[in-house]
């Protein structure tokens, strides 16, 4: 399942999904994927991954069944 | 506690008072977020408000499970809308109902803020200048 990028994200990727890397396994080397790939994603106040719809932290693990998301500063209301 | 949790084009304030009118409740409080023709005094000609539908619902029932546990709420209702919204649009609406006004007050106030911080909803601001910030 492919990642899917909302907001800022979307528009510093200039696509709403991407494929993840095979060597991508957890929530922290999705991050660090992401921002050797697109740099500009730095200069997020924030960048949060979720994972099957829930917030998820560096350590948690990921397979390719997930629904992984990048979720920048969020600004609803 | 009853839960309403929406999100779509069209949203109104009377849709969430219909759903929080209970014969048990004396209280009755409602927010309601409307779209401002000024950022920082530069004016707005519209926003886009863009979601995560299926976490933002999640996150949003979150919210509501939350208040559950802090508040003896009746009927709470929570509706956001997406897609473009001009200058006095309703983006939001927060409706709480309980026995009493003084936890409604509290529970209004609590989703509003939480919302803001944790549901995957983003706007964009299309500036009369031409300008788009995020």
């Amino acid at each position: 399942m492919g990642i899917l990028l909302f907001g800022a994200a979307k528009d510093i990727a200039g696509v709403p999904v991407l494929e993840k890397p095979a060597h991508v396994n957890n929530v922290g080397a999705l991050k660090a994927w992401l921002y050797e790939v697109y740099p500009s994603l730095q200069q997020l106040k924030s960048m949060m991954i979720a994972v099957n719809r829930s917030y998820a932290v560096d350590m948690q693990a990921l397979s390719d069944q997930d629904e992984i998301a990048v979720i920048p500063p969020v600004s609803g209301g | 506690m009853e839960v309403l949790v929406n999100i779509k084009e069209v949203i109104t304030v009377q849709e969430a008072l219909d759903f929080i009118q209970s014969p048990e409740c004396g209280g009755q409080v409602i927010f309601s977020g409307t779209v401002r023709n000024h950022t920082q005094q530069r004016a707005v000609l519209k926003l886009f408000y863009e979601c995560y539908e299926a976490m933002a619902i999640s996150e949003m029932e979150k919210i509501a499970a939350q208040v559950k546990e802090k508040w003896p709420i009746q009927k709470l209702a929570m509706l956001h809308a997406v897609g473009d919204k001009y200058p006095g649009d309703i983006a939001v609406v927060i409706a709480v109902a309980s026995a009493h006004r003084g936890i409604a007050f509290d529970a209004c106030e609590y989703v509003i803020d939480t919302l803001k911080e944790t549901v995957p909803i983003w706007k964009k601001e299309f500036f009369a200048d031409g300008e788009i910030g995020v």
